[in-house]
Formats: structure tokens, sequence, C-alpha cells
């Protein structure tokens, strides 16, 4: 048993590892609460579009033959290919599964998206194969800094950076663009918007766009940063992502980040301190914790009833 | 159909005599599935009386399964074989069977039913998709608190056989007693929606503003269409953990959960023929598509994804079949046809 003052000595390495993990469920979570803001939809195969990801990470560079030799390029050039395939994705998901739904109610969406998540599991496990694969290391793990007794690696650095970089670009996409503002408006009130001349279904298809792409974003650095990949490596990261994004107010972006993590933190803190079996738990209890306090999440807003 | 009870005492036999009779016609294997198949059927239609007719959303219906399993489970592996036993020297042993396994099925559901008690009150303070996050972690959190347990078996999963008692014989898998089992709550489960107190969980449904305006304790009925619901999955749990002779928790997961109400959504919201049609097919469906190897999911997720672009309102929408169409018809509209 530790005592108090190691307990204290290693939090703030574990507070890295946390601040780490809940940057990457916090970009998982953006998807989702993108995705449910302009169709209020939970969309189920977002895990698995994440799992896409991390696996054209892995086939791109061997292909390119960067898996050798580790540099800021390939891991770049990588990250933006896999984003690529991802967007791609995304937007067929959308288009093949989602839009034939639009109006015949929320539950019909829902059990597609359920089916759409175990189809790119299943072929996910013929394409790639069941077993787990490892990600080339793009980086070569050495320290990036360190402060007093607290070591940040390159890696951890590099998470950090894209993470802070992309949530800064989709901030100016969804602040300071056309398309941002009728994102907004259709997660508004999506008829008015229609109304306003919106295209509304073109508006959905980005929004797609962008959050598969930020879901390959986490893949690869998830790859960087915990190398073993396999085609079921969505499912967990993808349910604890929505409970990050209902926790931060589902439909709110910066809730979705601050969701991340909050769940980020609470799980490795949990999983250093007390035993990592309850690690899965964890994220539901601080999620039911949160939800009774407050019923629409920290930041969501609650909707008056109308009679 | 005038007299349905005439028609289910005739059932009854008609499973005694499957029990007795199917082991000599089917092999092993058809009769698991058979097996699998009743008991996602009553997983289903349990979660179909929340989901469908009480239009509350909840995606952690393995989890009361789970709490069904594992209760009946051990009480069956720590005081049942004993009690077994101990029936067995007195009467002949298909019927200290027989008074026996009702037993840890009705533990099971009651156990279940608590804990949906315990998660309802608090968790249908929430609505729509935040009350569907919130069964879903219940869910979770009830399986990896199980996964903790030592006493029935953690990780290493809880096999039926008691140390004390050897000899004692905890399976049950007689494919005409699980039927009448699934069937006879199939009827509660139908009797309750389909009655005149059961029009306040419809009326929850369609409007719960207006329910509660008319005089409908909305609260109350919701928290009721989940304990009984949960009830029903406990019962169901405890089925699968006698039938199968060994529980995981690993088959409690969320991905059972979302099977559960796929089928209930795919079946038709508000439909329990529906409900049935969709856990028959979809539990029969990936064992038929057993040639095709490792593509057999991907077709099972395609005509799952086809299935309800083209039918969105589900294969029944909220129509029923046979005797539960007479069931749903209320009595005055029964006399009117007449």
């Amino acid at each position: 048993m530790l005592d108090f003052q190691q307990l204290m000595q290693i939090l703030p390495q574990q507070l890295v590892f946390g601040v780490t993990l809940g940057m990457i469920y916090g970009l998982i979570a953006l998807g989702y609460t993108m995705v449910y803001g302009v169709l209020k939809l939970i969309n189920f195969a977002h895990g698995d579009v994440y799992m896409v990801g991390a696996m054209t990470g892995f086939y791109v560079a061997h292909a390119l033959g960067f898996a050798g030799h580790p540099s800021m390029v390939g891991l770049l050039v990588t990250l933006v290919c896999s984003m690529a395939v991802c967007a791609l994705l995304g937007a067929l998901i959308e288009r093949v599964a989602y839009r034939p739904l639009r109006g015949a109610g929320r539950l019909a969406p829902l059990i597609t998206a359920i089916g759409v998540s175990l189809f790119l599991e299943n072929t996910g496990q013929v394409l790639f194969g069941a077993d787990p694969k490892f990600f080339p290391p793009l980086l070569e793990s050495r320290e990036f800094g360190r402060v007093g007794a607290l070591s940040i690696s390159n890696i951890q650095a590099v998470v950090l950076a894209t993470t802070l970089l992309l949530m800064a670009g989709l901030e100016f996409v969804v602040m300071r663009t056309r398309f941002g503002r009728a994102m907004r408006a259709v997660s508004f009130d999506a008829p008015a918007a229609a109304l306003m001349g919106v295209p509304v279904d073109r508006v959905i298809l980005g929004t797609f766009v962008l959050g598969s792409a930020l879901a390959a974003a986490a893949g690869i650095l998830v790859g960087l940063s915990n190398p073993k990949i396999d085609p079921l490596m969505g499912i967990m990261p993808g349910i604890k992502a929505f409970v990050a994004a209902v926790l931060g107010g589902i439909g709110h972006i910066p809730g979705a980040m601050v969701g991340g993590l909050v769940l980020g933190i609470v799980e490795t803190l949990v999983s250093g301190y007390l035993s990592s079996t309850y690690r899965d738990a964890i994220a539901f209890v601080v999620l039911i914790a949160i939800l009774l306090y407050r019923p629409t999440g920290l930041f969501g807003s609650a909707q008056t009833e109308k009679v | 159909m005038r007299r349905p009870w005439i028609g289910l005492v005739l059932a009854a036999a008609l499973l005694v005599l499957l029990d007795a009779g199917l082991p000599h016609v089917l092999n092993p294997y058809y009769l698991t599935i058979l097996t699998r198949i009743g008991v996602a059927v009553l997983a289903a239609v349990s979660l179909q009386l929340i989901n469908g007719f009480t239009g509350q959303f909840s995606i952690g219906h393995a989890g009361f399964m789970a709490v069904g399993a594992y209760v009946s489970a051990a009480l069956s592996v720590y005081l049942g074989a004993g009690w077994l036993v101990a029936l067995g020297a007195v009467l002949p042993v298909p019927l200290a069977r027989a008074l026996y396994f009702p037993v840890p099925l009705v533990a099971g559901g009651l156990a279940a039913a608590l804990a949906g008690l315990g998660v309802g009150i608090p968790a249908l303070r929430l609505r729509g998709d935040y009350l569907a996050i919130a069964t879903l972690g219940f869910g979770e959190i009830i399986r990896i608190a199980i996964l903790n347990v030592d006493a029935v078996g953690g990780a290493r999963g809880f096999s039926l056989t008691s140390a004390a008692q050897p000899a004692a014989d905890l399976r049950y898998d007689g494919l005409g007693a699980i039927y009448a089992v699934v069937a006879l709550s199939v009827l509660v489960i139908a009797r309750l929606v389909y009655s005149t107190g059961g029009l306040a969980f419809r009326a929850v449904r369609e409007d719960e503003t207006a329910a509660e305006s008319v005089g409908v304790a909305t609260t109350r009925v919701k928290v009721e269409a989940f304990v009984v619901s949960s009830f029903f999955a406990g019962v169901a749990g405890a089925l699968f953990a006698h039938s199968e002779g060994y529980v995981h928790t690993n088959s409690f997961a969320f991905l059972r959960s979302f099977e559960i109400v796929v089928f209930v959504v795919l079946g038709g919201l508000g439909s329990i023929s529906g409900a049935i049609l969709a856990a028959t097919v979809l539990t029969a469906a990936p064992e038929v598509l057993r040639g095709l190897g490792e593509w057999r999911m991907i077709l099972y997720s395609l005509l799952l994804i086809v299935t309800m672009i083209l039918r969105p309102q589900g294969l029944m929408g909220q129509r029923e079949l046979g005797p539960l169409r007479w069931l749903a018809t209320r009595p005055r509209q029964r006399h009117a046809a007449a």
C-alpha cells in the first residue's frame, strides 16, 4: 500500500496520462455530439469509424514506408490520409444508412446505426483479421520535457498538440464559417433552417464528414500511444466517448471535450489508485452521478416542454 | 377464437409432449438454438413493455437478465442442489425436478424486479436519450459488479455444479417446459398491456403531459413498467442460466442489450407479435447463415440495415397476430364485431 506522500508524488504523472486519454475520448465524443446536434441521432457506428481510422493508419504507414522510419512527416501524412478515408466513410454511412430514414422517427436510424456498427466490426474481422495488429511506431518514443519529477513523452505532447489544433480548427469551422453557421442553425431548429434556405441534408453530410475525420485522428493518436489495434477496438472507447458526450450535455461541442477530459482523468485515477477491474464501470458511475444532479449533462440546457 | 383458454390448455399438453419427444427427434444443436430463441423471445417481449408500450427508452436490459441469471444460479448451486437431492429422495426424480425448477426462475425474476425498482426510481426522472444512456450505464455497472463477486466465479464464469451435492443435476433444458414458461410470461405481459389498467402505459407513451392531466400517475406507471419488465428479464436470465448450465458476464454485455433493443424496434414498437417474430428470426439467422462462414455476420448486419430502411415502422408496426390480436382488441370492440 502506498502512503499518502507517494500517492501525491505520482498524482501529476497520473494526471498527464488522464488528460491524454481524456483528449482522445473528447475527440471521439465531438463526433457523437455534433451528429446528435444536427440529427438527434446516437450514431452507434462512430466508435467503429475510429477503429477504421486506426486501421487505415496502419496500412497507409506500411504502404508508404513510414513504418520503419519514424518521422513527423510520416505521422502527418498518415494522419491526413486516415482522416480523409474516414471522412469519406462517414459520408457514405450517412448517405446509405441514415438519409433514407429521414422523417421515419428516431428509433429506426438507431437500429441502422447498430447495423452499421456490426457491419464495420465484422467486415473488419474479415478484411483485417481478428488478431491484434501492432501500429507502426511513427515517432520514436522519448522524453519531450520535464517539470520537476513530471515527465512528458513526445508522444503525449503530440497527442495534446494535435487535439488542441483540431479543436481550434473545429471551433473556427463551427463559429466562423458559413458551413458552421448553417450547422448551428440546423442544430437549433432543423425545419426552420430548411425554410431559411439552409441545405439541411448537405449540412448533415458535412457534419458526418467532420466528426468522422476527428474520430480517425483519435484512432491514429491511440495507435501512437497504445499500439495494439484490432477490429473490435472501437466498441469500448465508442461507448465511453458517447458517455463523455452525454456527460458534457449532448449536442454541446465544448461540453464533449470537457466530458472526455473528466472521464479520462477519473478513469486513470481509478485504475491507478484503486483497481483496474472497476475501470470500465467508473465511467458509468460518474455519468449517473452527474445525470442525477444535472439531468441534461454539465452544459446541456433543459428543454421546456410545450403543451 | 372465443375461448383462448382451451387453446392454452391444448398448447400446454403439446409442450409437455414436445418436452418428452423432441430430444428423440432433433439433435442437441437444434435444441440449443430453440432454447436460445425461447430466451430471446422472453427478453424481447419484456423489453417491449418499457420501450414499445410505455414509450421509455431503455437499452440496459441485459443487466437485469444478468441479475436473474446469477441470483438463480447461485440459489441453485448453494441451496437448491441440497433441496433437489432431498426432494429426489422422497419423490420420483422427474417430479422433484419439475417441482424445484420454478423456484430459481421466480427467485431470479424477483431479484431482477428489485434491481429494476432500484434502477427505475432514479433513472426514470431522466428523459429520452439521457434515460437510454443511464440504463446502459446501470446495465454495465451491474455486469462489472457481478464480475467482481468471487462467490459466483468472477471472470471465470459460473458453472451450475454444486461442490456439496455433485450428484444434483442443476441443468434444466426441457424444451417444452422452457416454452411453457415463455408462453405463460408472454401471456401475462399481453394481458397486462391490453387490460384496462394497461391503457395507462400507452397513455404515457402517446403523450406524457396529456396522460398526467387526466390523472395517470405517470412516474408510478413508468416504474411499474420497469419493474414488471425487469422481472421477466430476470426469468429469461434464469432460464438461460439453467438451460446452458454455465453463465458468464460476457453474455450480458451491452451488445446483448442492443440485440434486445433491435428485436423490439425491428419487430415493431408496441407489438408483442413483432417482438416474438424479430427475436425468433434474428436468433435463428446467424445459425441459418452458418454455411457462409465468416461472411455470415456481415450479411446479418446488412439484412438488419436493409430491413429497417424498407420497414422503418418495424416488421409488424403496432399490429398483433393470432391470439395476441384477440387479446389486443378491447372487449367493447369484440362485442361490436360479434
